[in-house]
């Protein structure tokens, strides 16, 4: 397929592309944490935004400033900052989500030199009528905040195209997802994983446009494909830094059919409401989005929303990712699995690092995992 | 009663003991309050307990019931439990200890009495919210969360109405819980009360700015237990009083807490509740005195923020802007002012296992100090709860280490 490699070279070295894009589009480059950030206002200002994921590089610098029970994304992000291998950014916008990434807000800005730094201090619980309106002003307030930063007036036109922008990318990879999850041996996972990435480094104008391409062809690839024999798994977790887990699922038979991450179903999930105040559009989809597990919408939405993808999906077993260190996640899962099983849906824990347990054996469980469904 | 007539009494007081009774009172009422037809809500040791109080509410704080765990050695055997219901060993240590015992109502006091409602504010962490859900999940009670957002830099004019907001709807809840109104004139005294007793928190806290010092951040880390759980009750400005012109007693007249004080020193972070005593001989016998730390003293450290006569109006920021809900580098600036104001020679950093929000940034706080002031730290890796962060004899060698430098850095001054 057409733009599979380019996905891939992107995402194997976002630096390298941020650094092109900046020179040939002339666009800032606003460099963010997590998929809580409203990109649209970032682009809406006219300049790129970029989500940074942690690093494959060693870590050296980030040690002088983290203790050693701190998550690798956390501790990569710092180090990309301290190393100066993102030098290029000409800011840093922080949303608060969980307790690692706001002391992380506060370290960098105490000791990176380059680019601006702001912080988006969004409320935690999103299910009142204050948190809403608080969320509402957190928005108005990193427009202005940014429009300064970037000497820049941000006009609503300008977020109304922003938005239209990213509701095509995220309407291009729901499709992606949903021929995927239909026939999962016609994209593997990695390239589903470059694609999502990819969607948060690229030029999202012409992403929208790749992304379309993408979906047209797959689409055509599956006109008069059978579903193919291979045991449907969902993935859940915060997210994934490990493409090879992909295929390490997939060697041992098991077809990725959806997932509950934030680089993943999370990020295209909802759509922002266009022809009011953009504003109040992108508020609503970030309080009414599924939940991530640093914030609270209710006591077990998270459960409900997996289940109901597991029987939507109609998936096996769900493999649940979880980061070493991460207390958000790591608090939801011995809830997740009593209610996984409850509704008698097989699952299986995966602790998940910057470095993959070694010797193959989490190759071997997967295999385990996967035979007994 | 007067300060005067009080002070004739005090000599022959023992707070500890009083403490402890106070508090086994405490636990007796909140455990006997169905019977006593009162509620009882969990709630946060950050969070706005006066308006309880106000209700008569009976505040339980189940990260006090988490140090007594950890004080009573009982968190190794607690958090293994956690563990194998499925919690990280990785998570807070607290939130094992008090999740794990609910289930099982083990402990040293036989499990926290059932929550009517839970509170939970996160002006410390982002662990008591998931905790509190587990726990709202697990007791099937209506759950209040107090939403501080984080002041990074600046405490903005959203937040505080935000926050205020949440004031207003939090009464409205406990009224909704409690099926009555919130007496406003009682709610105001305890606002006073309240003020007043962190005030005299602080005073206690002051004392040992005396050379020697009266007291311990070991003593403190003992004392803080009304601060944190009767904070607006006339019993904590009672005791807190009596305690502080005990302490000035003993300060006038040269009453040292250990028996040689030559080196005077900072704690930083939560306590290692297991290994109290310990530490506390380690330290005493190389004639070092903790004579102030950043945990006990955040009790007190917003009163700047509190105007006693609208104590609720000015709950928004004094809730908001506490020591763990700010930036590093204005936590920095705490820690720098505390050095200064009692004189410390060095600072005794816990990097705590349990408490992220805490620890990380310790070491950019750690390179300020050393920049700033150029005194000797002490980096302790262990866990407030969990013995199995422990290592003692790593822990002594390092002690050793770090008060041969403050030895020689006092030497050479
Ligand atoms: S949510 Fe988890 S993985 Fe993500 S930054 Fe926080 S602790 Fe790390
Ligand atoms: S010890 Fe830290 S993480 Fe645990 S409840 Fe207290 S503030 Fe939160």
């Amino acid at each position: 397929m057409n733009h599979l490699e380019e996905y891939r070279r992107v995402v194997s070295d976002p630096s390298d592309y941020a650094r092109q894009l900046q020179k040939t589009s002339g666009k800032k480059i606003i460099g963010y944490t997590c998929s809580y950030t409203p990109e649209e206002v970032i682009m809406a200002a006219g300049a790129h935004p970029l989500r940074l994921f942690g690093t494959k590089q060693n870590i050296s610098l980030a040690d002088s400033h983290l203790q050693s029970y701190c998550c690798s994304i956390v501790r990569g992000i710092l180090e990309e900052g301290l190393s100066g291998r993102v030098d290029y950014l000409d800011g840093m916008v922080f949303p608060h989500t969980c307790d690692s990434m706001q002391r992380l807000s506060d370290i960098w800005r105490m000791n990176i030199p380059f680019g601006f730094h702001l912080d988006i201090t969004l409320p935690v619980k999103l299910d009142t009528v204050s948190a809403k309106d608080y969320m509402i002003d957190v928005l108005k307030k990193f427009r202005d905040d940014l429009g300064r930063k970037l000497n820049v007036e941000i006009s609503d036109e300008a977020l109304q195209k922003a938005i239209t922008t990213t509701n095509a990318i995220r309407q291009s990879i729901r499709a992606i997802y949903d021929i995927r999850n239909l026939y999962p041996q016609l994209m593997p996972g990695d390239d589903l994983y470059n694609i999502v990435r990819a969607s948060m480094i690229m030029d999202r104008d012409r992403l929208a446009v790749m992304l379309a391409e993408t979906a047209a062809e797959l689409k055509e690839r599956a006109a008069g494909a059978k579903p193919a024999d291979m045991k449907r798994i969902m993935l859940a977790g915060g997210m994934c830094n490990q493409p090879d887990v992909y295929a390490m699922i997939e060697d041992a038979g098991g077809g990725i059919v959806w997932d509950d991450f934030c680089t993943g179903a999370r990020y295209f999930t909802g759509l922002i409401d266009t022809g009011r105040d953009p504003l109040a559009g992108i508020g609503e989809r970030l309080l009414n989005r599924v939940v991530c597990p640093a914030k609270h919408a209710d006591l077990d939405g998270r459960a409900r929303h997996i289940i109901g993808l597991v029987k939507e999906k109609n998936a096996r077993g769900v493999i649940f990712l979880l980061f070493k260190f991460c207390d958000p996640h790591a608090f939801d899962y011995p809830y997740l699995k009593e209610r996984l099983d409850e509704a008698g849906i097989p699952l299986m824990i995966a602790e998940v690092d910057d470095s993959l347990p070694a010797g193959g054996q989490l190759r071997t469980r997967f295999e385990a995992f996967l035979e007994m469904l | 009663m007067t300060d005067n007539t009080q002070n004739n009494e005090i000599k022959t007081i023992n707070y500890e003991k009083q403490m402890r009774d106070i508090m086994t009172t405490y636990y007796i009422d909140a455990k006997t309050a169905g019977q006593n037809n009162k509620k009882v809500a969990w709630i946060t040791s950050g969070g706005p307990v006066e308006p309880l109080i106000a209700m008569d509410i009976i505040p339980v704080y189940p990260e006090n019931h988490g140090a007594m765990i950890g004080a009573s050695k009982m968190g190794v055997d607690l958090c293994k439990k956690a563990e194998e219901m499925g919690y990280s060993s990785d998570l807070c240590s607290y939130a094992r200890g008090d999740i794990s015992c609910a289930t099982v109502n083990g402990g040293p006091i036989g499990g926290l009495p059932e929550p009517d409602m839970l509170v939970c504010c996160n002006n410390i962490c982002g662990t008591v919210l998931k905790w509190y859900e587990v726990q709202a999940r697990y007791f099937k009670v209506p759950l209040f969360i107090f939403d501080t957002p984080i002041v990074h830099t600046e405490f903005t004019p959203e937040m505080k109405t935000y926050v205020q907001r949440q004031m207003e709807e939090y009464i409205l809840f406990l009224e909704g819980v409690c099926g009555r109104k919130m007496d406003w004139d009682r709610m105001k005294e305890v606002g006073k009360l309240s003020f007043e007793g962190q005030q005299l928190w602080q005073e206690v806290l002051d004392t040992a700015i005396s050379r020697p010092s009266p007291l311990t951040a070991f003593d403190a880390f003992f004392y803080l237990a009304l601060i944190v759980t009767l904070r607006g009750t006339q019993q904590a400005v009672d005791y807190y009083r009596g305690l502080r012109d005990e302490m000035r007693r003993r300060a006038s007249e040269g009453k040292g807490a250990i028996p040689r004080e030559r080196y005077r020193l900072l704690w930083d972070n939560l306590p290692i509740w297991y290994r109290l005593k310990w530490l506390s001989k380690e330290f005493a016998q190389h004639d070092a005195c903790l004579v102030a730390d950043t945990y006990t003293s955040a009790w007190c450290g917003s009163l700047k923020y509190i105007n006693e006569n609208d104590f609720i109006g000015s709950a928004a920021e004094s809730y908001t802007r506490i020591y763990l809900n700010i930036g590093v580098d204005q936590m920095a600036e705490i820690v720098l002012s505390m050095i200064d104001k009692y004189g410390a020679d060095g600072i005794v950093m816990h990097s705590n296992r349990s408490c992220k929000p805490y620890s990380f940034g310790q070491y950019d706080i750690q390179k300020i100090v050393q920049r700033e002031r150029g005194i000797p730290s002490l980096m302790l890796e262990a866990d407030m709860c969990d013995e199995r962060n422990f290592s003692e004899a790593q822990i002594q060698t390092r002690i050793e280490a770090f008060m041969e430098m403050i030895r020689a850095s006092k030497g050479a001054s």
